[in-house]
């Protein structure tokens, strides 16, 4: 049987305010065990939650960013459940009235096709805690440093058709909310954090299968590993005449597998009801439209622009317009050197290659993008060639100066003085009169091959200064 | 609407609410005369009105994104059952 998959994505985002969704307490990661936990936070008796602004504003931006209807009216509701690191004892959600409803997004795959996901909602919500299951005496231990921190959590609709699908979706929601600047998108540090639902049914068929929700998975790779897993699982079940149960899975990313979360007696029944501490929050469409104002040109946008106004490949556009540091370090490229081609090339092949080699982030960058334009001026007004380029931006990520004082001080201007080609191309054919002999009386066809030793001997002796269109063009002249 | 009484022991488990079968027999008869009250209520015609998110007729006020709140642990760890390198220490979970 053929399986087609059926994948739906939540993320839970967490926002990058400076204090907690409901109270005054700072969010900044890695703080010493409650140290960031107010009494709203611990759910002391009589605390009452109080709403961040710049929470709300960054769902707002978020529901901008993806095309949605916004909730000028949302409501904010009790989700019970009982957990040591959720002191309340019920989660701080919104339900049925969320604050972004239905929008959509492209997302671009390898091969630089695109597809639209819909998003069937979003809503604010409040963060648990952390629990510590190391041995504390037979204990727990309890970090509510988190509990309270902001989040957004996003639900697609079940648009995913296979592992690729959802990590570009995840790629494409990344680039979308860092360039929005309403979430650092840390993966490693949690503010990106993945439930998977899955399913399989036979190609052609409407009706969905039995789902499975896979929690927690935290990295790109993680996502695309337990996908694969979860399809091989469910279609062997299947495969087998067996029925695939709905049930909360974990990916266990050493052992390569997911495996059942919880038992059933904690069946998700949340018993959902309005959270009486806090009034419907009411935005109007002047503060909607005040924040549209402020939104900058967003990823899919950029990425066709680039494709359009540069001529670049969907690919090429997609990997340079993935960030809004990286498209703005091209486009200063391309200004200061005039050729959007051959910046995408270097931008791409030589700084990406030499940040990761480097480990670096772009904000790192010794290299400013200015001077890489200057240094693809150099090659384009053929003061240097492409492999002197390279040497270049070497001792340019070195610290050594600007392409034209490296170019200078290491005397590495491409030797485009006819004398002085004229004088090396004698000197070669007088050293090698065997080869020039051999090339006499060969036909058309040898030539083209035998004329590149003499190539190679004057790039040789010119240390790979001399200009080659020149020293061709030379040799054929005084050649034939 | 009737409830069964497994539905009651159900909603005092999720509730961790601990009732034997003799209280939870009285709490179903009690909370059935509730719902029956509910339930003349839902007689009532409530096409045109809005459904009430809050008796205060008022909305949500915000407040700025600023950090107010100083680090208090030692404060109130100092009332907490038992505490170990800052983490409040609680009977073992297990997923």
């Amino acid at each position: 049987m053929q399986w087609e998959t059926v994948i739906g994505l939540e993320v839970h985002l967490q926002l990058a305010t400076a204090s907690k969704i409901f109270s005054g307490s700072p969010t900044t990661f890695g703080a010493e065990p409650n140290t960031q936990a107010s009494a709203v936070d611990l759910a002391m008796p009589g605390m009452l939650p109080v709403l961040n602004e710049q929470a709300v504003r960054y769902a707002v931006m978020f529901g901008l960013g993806i095309d949605a209807e916004i909730g000028l009216r949302s409501v904010f509701d009790r989700k019970n459940y009982f957990y040591p690191d959720l002191p309340k004892g019920y989660q701080i959600s919104q339900f049925a009235e969320p604050i972004v409803g239905r929008g959509h997004f492209e997302i671009q795959l390898e091969d630089g096709s695109t597809r639209q996901i819909g998003i069937t909602r979003a809503h604010l919500e409040e963060d648990a805690g952390k629990s510590l299951h190391e041995d504390f005496h037979g204990m727990s231990g309890i970090d509510l440093n988190r509990a309270g921190t902001p989040l957004l959590e996003i639900v697609s609709e079940p648009d995913i058709r296979s592992a690729e699908e959802a990590v570009a979706y995840l790629k494409a929601l990344h680039s979308l909310v860092t360039y929005l600047g309403i979430s650092d998108g840390n993966m490693a540090e949690g503010s990106m954090r993945c439930d998977v639902n899955i399913s399989l049914r036979p190609r052609g068929h409407e009706e969905f299968g039995t789902r499975a929700e896979i929690k927690n998975v935290n990295s790109f790779r993680f996502v695309e590993k337990a996908i694969r897993h979860e399809i091989e699982r469910q279609s062997d079940i299947l495969e087998d005449g067996g029925k695939v149960v709905q049930e909360t899975r974990l990916y266990d990313p050493d052992k390569d597998e997911t495996r059942p979360m919880r038992s059933k007696e904690v069946a998700n029944d949340y018993r959902y009801f309005p959270e009486p501490d806090l009034l419907p929050v009411i935005i109007d469409t002047s503060y909607v439209e005040a924040i549209r104002e402020t939104l900058p040109e967003l990823p899919t946008a950029k990425r066709h622009r680039f494709a359009e106004q540069y001529g670049l490949s969907a690919y090429d556009a997609g990997v340079l317009a993935d960030s809004r540091a990286l498209g703005d370090y091209y486009e200063a490229a391309v200004a200061a050197c005039g050729d959007a081609k051959i910046a995408a090339n270097w931008v791409q092949v030589e700084l990406l290659g030499q940040l990761n080699r480097s480990d670096l982030e772009l904000g790192d960058c010794p290299v400013s993008a200015p001077d890489l334009g200057g240094l693809i001026a150099r090659i384009l007004d053929n003061s240097i060639s492409g492999k002197i380029a390279k040497q270049v931006f070497e001792a340019m990520w070195a610290g050594e100066g600007t392409a034209d004082e490296i170019i200078a001080a290491k005397g590495l201007k491409q030797v485009s003085d006819s004398g002085a080609l004229e004088a090396m191309v004698d000197e070669v054919i007088a050293a090698n009169p065997g080869q020039v002999e051999q090339y006499r009386a060969a036909d058309e066809g040898k030539r083209k091959k035998l004329i590149g030793f003499f190539v190679g001997q004057i790039m040789k002796a010119s240390k790979g200064q001399a200009n080659p269109q020149m020293v061709n063009s030379l040799l054929a002249e005084k050649l034939d | 609407m009737a409830i069964e009484q497994d539905e009651i022991e159900k909603i005092a488990e999720l509730a961790r609410i601990r009732v034997d079968a003799a209280q939870a027999a009285d709490l179903t008869r009690r909370l059935g005369d509730i719902l029956a009250m509910v339930d003349q209520l839902q007689a009532a015609d409530t096409a045109d009105v809005e459904p009430m998110a809050h008796p205060l007729d008022a909305t949500q006020c915000l407040r700025a994104d600023r950090v107010t709140e100083e680090n208090r642990r030692e404060a109130f760890q100092a009332i907490a059952p038992a505490v170990e390198d800052g983490l409040y220490l609680v009977p073992k979970v297990i997923e």
